[in-house]
């Protein structure tokens, strides 16, 4: 009985505080409002009738983030600027390469590989395919400076979505194996998706200097959260009577993972991939403005010399190149789904 | 000893059990557990045995807690309180190496929506326990090509789970669960997804199959017929709590409570109730009232159905033997009317 009795007070003083503690906290900062407000009034009456003793935020109540991040920058800077230059020459290094590949190789070798990898990964489909051919010679048709232009965003763009791909599904995964790490982690996604990208493309140039690093960090910080997401999204979609079906066969963690799980959210994941790629291409126009060449490049030259017809012929060949990757990896996301839902 | 033993099962299920527990052993109802505390209790104080190469059926409507008591035996569910014993090891008391290792050698399970791998042809989704276990390639192709002979799916291994129609899925998910050899079967809900005619016919053929492998079977379903079609022992369970345990003459002749009164009210008595169930023993008979013309001689475990004709059309009475052909008891019309009449 007393256990009870004990039981049933101790939820109710837990109720009472998530209910109360936050008024009270609220209630609080009144009360020191008041006591530093210039403007006092005279009355209780007047205190109730006239809030212009509220008009002003209190100065105090002021949290120093300016300064803290300020200061915590440099030290940062100055302490690990060493690890940075390392991730900059890798980068740099691998970006290099892939575009000394990319521009070595004839033009129509190019299409034709694309057009190879297009056949393949969309099952066969004709049609499909030749129009990816057909967008990929126009990038150059529009003018030939663009070829090589557009190899180099490519190049920019396949190693941020590889640095992506590393980061972002193993946290989606991550993220559905753990509700506390999820919850954790979305508000990071949120401030990623909202925080305007010039506030990490300044720290950015100052890590890493100008040029393509920096701006393959900011496409990586844009881009990755819809990865993210639609892997966790697709893990968690996976039926649960199939889950628990694993787990009845004695399934390991690790078998269910990579034997159930995964491929059969595989789909997602493959959306979640054809977003990354196309907020990675938005982004690069952006990027532009810290000095990194590519497609972008063309676009802001256009606008400065306020020459439309370059900016728009410039924006044409990107969102060709869009098309070009959306369907890519449109195509084999739809391959997978296809299989496990055959049409009726 | 008993394959299964259930002792004390409480389940409750919400951010903090354990506190909850002595309130809900203190005989709280759910009502005001659900309104003091936000918890549900699944199960309470559940016990029950169930013997080697017998059908348990476990009937009650949803939410009655049928579904959460069968996934405690192979632990896809914790209990809050109390222990499940499977071949005399308490099941809550293995690690998480053991629990894995248990349910790969001991048990398999079927599901209602049959739990399927849409991603896998249906040779390797009957295959999938033998591969969890690490069976070499051709060897478990060999069992899961068998297992599919068996539930009569030959031409159909390289086919996808949504190429084929709902019957045949289930027949895979029966495949699948049997190509382990496991001693137990626990099947939840697993015809409830079925048309009526295809469920009679799994129905049979589930029974076909226990004649011939004497497996252990939980059988989880909220129909009647089936239950007493299959079961040779039916545990009815309503809000949590197990109501009645027994053969299915049991339930029929004797039910617990209202509530399995409801049930039973418009059970097809003749189908269920055996003719030693009805008969008159030997010794209180007496043999003077019947026509020796008229007498039929019938097994002991004939279902009245097939005796109600005999009686009605020439009055006659009826001769119950049992396997040797020794007279155990008499029917006649005066038996057959008590036992179909229906109580309310």
């Amino acid at each position: 009985m007393w256990a009870l009795f004990l039981n049933r007070i101790s939820i109710m003083i837990r109720k009472f505080l998530t209910y109360f503690t936050f008024p009270i906290i609220f209630v609080w900062l009144l009360v020191v409002s008041y006591n530093s407000s210039k403007r006092k009034p005279d009355s209780v009456m007047e205190l109730l009738t006239d809030p212009s003793w509220l008009y002003d935020w209190p100065k105090w109540l002021d949290i120093p983030l300016m300064k803290w991040i300020n200061d915590g920058f440099k030290v940062f800077n100055e302490k690990y600027g060493i690890y940075f230059e390392v991730i900059n020459d890798f980068l740099l290094g691998a970006i290099l390469s892939l575009k000394k590949f990319l521009i070595v190789l004839p033009w129509p070798v190019v299409i034709a590989l694309v057009v190879a990898i297009v056949f393949f990964s969309s099952g066969r489909k004709v049609g499909t395919t030749v129009f990816v051919g057909i967008c990929t010679f126009f990038i150059g048709f529009l003018h030939p400076k663009f070829w090589d232009k557009a190899i180099e965003t490519t190049s920019i763009m396949i190693i941020g979505i590889l640095i992506c791909i590393v980061i972002g599904i193993p946290l989606g995964i991550a993220m559905a194996r753990n509700n506390k790490l999820r919850n954790a982690i979305l508000p990071v996604l949120d401030l990623m998706q909202t925080i305007p990208s010039f506030c990490y493309l300044i720290p950015g140039i100052m890590l890493f200097g100008l040029g393509a690093v920096p701006a393959i960090i900011a496409t990586v910080i844009y881009a990755v959260p819809p990865l993210v997401r639609l892997t966790d999204l697709g893990i968690t979609l996976v039926d649960t009577e199939v889950i628990e079906a694993a787990e009845a066969f004695g399934a390991s963690k690790r078998q269910k993972l990579l034997g159930v799980q995964l491929p059969l959210a595989l789909p997602n994941i493959m959306q979640g991939i054809n977003q990354c790629t196309m907020m990675a291409l938005a982004m690069v126009v952006i990027a532009s403005m810290i000095g990194t060449r590519g497609l972008g490049d063309e676009v802001l030259l256009g606008l400065q010399q306020l020459n439309v017809g370059k900016a728009t012929e410039a924006g044409l060949a990107i969102v060709l190149l869009a098309i070009v990757l959306d369907r890519i990896t449109q195509a084999y996301g739809k391959k997978i789904q296809d299989r496990n839902q055959p049409p009726k | 000893m008993s394959k299964i033993e259930i002792n004390n099962i409480y389940k409750i299920f919400g951010p903090n059990p354990q506190q909850v527990m002595p309130m809900v052993k203190d005989g709280a109802s759910k009502e005001q557990v659900m309104e003091d505390t936000g918890h549900t209790v699944g199960l309470y104080n559940v016990s029950l045995s169930i013997e080697e190469g017998e059908i348990f059926v476990c009937m009650g409507l949803s939410g009655s807690g049928k579904s959460t008591l069968i996934r405690h035996i192979n632990r896809l569910i914790d209990p809050t309180a109390g222990e499940v014993l499977v071949n005399n090891v308490d099941v809550c008391t293995l690690d998480e190496k053991e629990i894995l290792e248990f349910r790969k050698k001991t048990m398999s399970m079927v599901f209602q929506r049959f739990g399927l791998f849409p991603h896998k042809t249906i040779i390797e989704n009957v295959a999938y326990g033998l591969e969890i276990q690490e069976v070499p390639e051709d060897q478990r192709r060999e069992i899961a090509q068998g297992q599919i002979s068996a539930v009569g799916l030959d031409g159909f291994e390289h086919q996808y789970p949504a190429q084929l129609s709902g019957g045949m899925q289930q027949r895979v998910g029966l495949a699948r669960a049997l190509a382990t050899d496991p001693e137990i079967l626990l099947m939840d809900e697993a015809f409830s997804a079925l048309d009526p005619l295809i469920r009679s016919e799994m129905q049979n053929q589930l029974v076909d199959l226990q004649a011939k492998l004497k497996k252990t079977i939980v059988f989880i379903t909220h129909d009647l017929d089936e239950s007493l079609k299959l079961g040779d022992h039916i545990g009815i369970l309503n809000g949590g709590r197990l109501v009645q345990v027994g053969r299915p003459e049991d339930i029929i002749l004797n039910p617990a409570d209202d509530y399995v009164k409801a049930f039973v009210k418009d059970v097809n008595r003749s189908k269920v109730l055996r003719a030693k169930t009805i008969m008159t023993k030997l010794d209180k008979f007496d043999k003077s009232s019947t026509k020796p013309s008229s007498t039929y001689k019938y097994d002991e475990d004939t279902f009245i159905e097939d005796l109600v004709p005999k009686v009605l059309k020439d009055r006659s009475t009826i001769e119950v033997v049992d396997k040797k052909g020794t007279t155990k008891g008499y029917i006649t019309s005066d038996e057959l009317s008590v036992a179909l009449t229906k109580t309310h």
